[in-house]
């Protein structure tokens, strides 16, 4: 845990097979295969170039934000960052502890009670028995469900979903934080506290990666900009440069428009 | 510990380094696969707490919780034992013990197989939001029916209790062979589990599979019914398995032939799983 945390991505590519009707069935390739079109269906396989060649490398202290319209290949480089998808070309290296907020619903089983959800949380972490201990006094408290923590989370309320996925999300503190956009948003009452302890994570990791479509986000957190388009990187830079070239005008200052 | 503590309030995250390469070459597509196992292993402790709760929650809100298993197993084979005694012409006193232990030991090998077919389609969020290793999912699998399979074993004990059998020293020889079978069903997670995440039409063939091989091998029926033609038995993968935990378990030592095909059908099933599982582990994600 002494090491610097860093992120080295080198001429990544993940391609997404489509498959769909046709080749999901067994039956139909086999049949392919007997009749000698299986070579010819390999080839026009249909895949979806989610990530193209690219290349970055992040250390300590950087905090990168990643822009793009849908589907430009966000949420797929945070993925592959995590090691959930694997580069079909290229190279990944991720240096020290991640955590990545992509969905609050990890882990979480509506029929079990939020405190046996917040110990498979802290099991899916690896934690040791007084941390896991440390976890559940740490997320009861934030998410303050009160009795509910021992009820089945079917019972919740959506918005106790939401707390208690935020805070056992935010309860376990990484070098390298993987953050997609979703997590920014939230109810008004709840956002007040949710967003001071974000903020705390946040300043606490060492390199933070963040999805978004707020440019605010990108401008008040971040250093460093990356512009993808169709999986590829359009433009890589300074916040201000990258975000005036995507929104196409020059930035006003504490402009805060959600695109 | 206690300075990390000290420095911060929350917990912090397990330190790790990952490197991911594509193209990967054999030998390492070997390595990450053993990893992967590895990793799955040292997991153990996840494995158990979720087949736990796998099983909690399927009995929550009723009253004998798990012992529904327990009971629904003793009303099926109290009744099919009187049945087919009648229909076969047997002594309930025989057949009855034999059928209790084949019933309660296939439905352990039934329900495996079946459910390796949905192992990592089953846990697609898990395996979507965090990088986890995939044989978790095939401890978490068999960890779930050994407990079912505990559950029913007390149908066997009191039948075995009612009927005065008593198996022996013997009995200590099924050790080795559910070693063969814990080996053997991490094994068909790990295949049907990637190939039915890729194929969504195998689920249910693997269930007719299944149907038409409880029939074909001795499990309602003892094999010395088949006369002569017992020697076909040898073809039988199921039977050969079967045997080598239940003929011990009955207070008979299964010959060496039996156990012969029985580890040769496992190196058979254990390299196949291999083979699958080093081009699909760094897919199943993509196919979910």
């Amino acid at each position: 845990m002494n090491h610097d945390a860093r992120i080295t991505v080198a001429g990544v590519s993940v391609f997404f097979p489509l498959y769909h009707g046709n080749s999901r069935s067994l039956k139909k390739t086999v049949m392919a295969a007997a009749s000698g079109r299986l070579g010819q269906d390999r080839q026009s396989r249909v895949v979806v170039q989610a990530l193209r060649d690219i290349s970055f490398s992040l250390g300590s202290g950087d905090r990168l934000g990643l822009i793009g319209g849908n589907g430009a290949g966000k949420t797929t480089l945070l993925r592959t960052i995590a090691g959930i998808y694997e580069p079909v070309m290229g190279r990944v290296r991720v240096q020290g502890s991640l955590n990545a907020l992509l969905d609050t619903s990890l882990g979480m089983n509506i029929e079990c009670t939020g405190r046996e959800n917040i110990m498979m949380r802290g099991l899916y972490g690896g934690l040791s028995r007084p941390e896991l201990h440390r976890l559940e006094e740490d997320v009861a408290e934030f998410a303050g469900l009160g009795d509910f923590i021992d009820l089945p989370m079917r019972t919740y309320s959506s918005g106790m979903q939401v707390r208690l996925g935020f805070a056992m999300a935010t309860a376990i503190r990484p070098q390298i934080l993987l953050m997609d956009e979703w997590f920014l948003a939230g109810d008004a009452d709840f956002l007040e506290r949710a967003r001071k302890r974000l903020e705390d994570m946040v300043r606490g990791a060492e390199i933070l990666v963040l999805s978004t479509h707020q440019t605010f986000v990108v401008q008040e957190w971040c250093t460093r900009a990356l512009w993808l388009d169709q999986g590829r990187i359009r433009e890589d830079g300074a916040p201000g440069d990258v975000l005036a070239s995507y929104l196409g005008h020059p930035l006003q200052p504490k402009e805060a428009v959600a695109i | 510990m206690n300075q990390a503590m000290q420095a911060s309030m929350n917990t912090l995250a397990r330190a790790s380094v990952l490197d991911l390469e594509g193209d990967l070459s054999l030998a390492a597509g070997h390595r990450l696969a053993l990893r992967d196992l590895t990793d799955g292993l040292r997991l153990w402790h996840l494995a158990c707490t979720l087949a736990w709760l796998d099983i909690r929650l399927r009995y929550r809100g009723s009253i004998l919780g798990p012992f529904w298993l327990t009971l629904s197993t003793a009303i099926m084979v109290g009744s099919l034992g009187v049945l087919y005694a009648t229909l076969f012409h047997m002594d309930v006193h025989d057949y009855l013990p034999f059928l209790a232990l084949s019933q309660v030991l296939w439905a352990f090998l039934a329900t495996m197989v079946s459910e390796a077919c949905t192992c990592f389609t089953q846990a697609e969020g898990m395996i979507r939001a965090v990088r986890m290793p995939l044989f978790l999912h095939a401890v978490r699998l068999l960890v779930r029916n050994v407990l079912v399979l505990a559950h029913n074993v007390a149908v066997i004990v009191a039948v075995y209790i009612y009927f005065e059998v008593w198996p022996g020293w013997h009995a200590f020889l099924a050790l080795p062979g559910f070693a063969v079978w814990g080996v053997d069903a991490l094994a068909v997670c790990l295949l049907l589990g990637a190939f039915c995440a890729r194929f969504r039409d195998i689920v249910p063939i693997i269930g007719s599979v299944m149907m038409i091989a409880f029939f074909l091998t001795p499990v309602i029926w003892q094999p010395e019914q088949l006369g002569r033609n017992a020697v076909m038995l040898k073809y039988n993968p199921f039977y050969a398995l079967l045997e080598i935990v239940r003929a011990p378990l009955l207070g008979h030592v299964p010959p060496a032939e039996t156990w012969l095909a029985a580890v040769l059908y496992s190196i058979v099933l254990c390299g196949a799983s291999w083979a699958l599982f080093v081009r699909a582990r760094g897919r199943v994600a993509f196919w979910l």
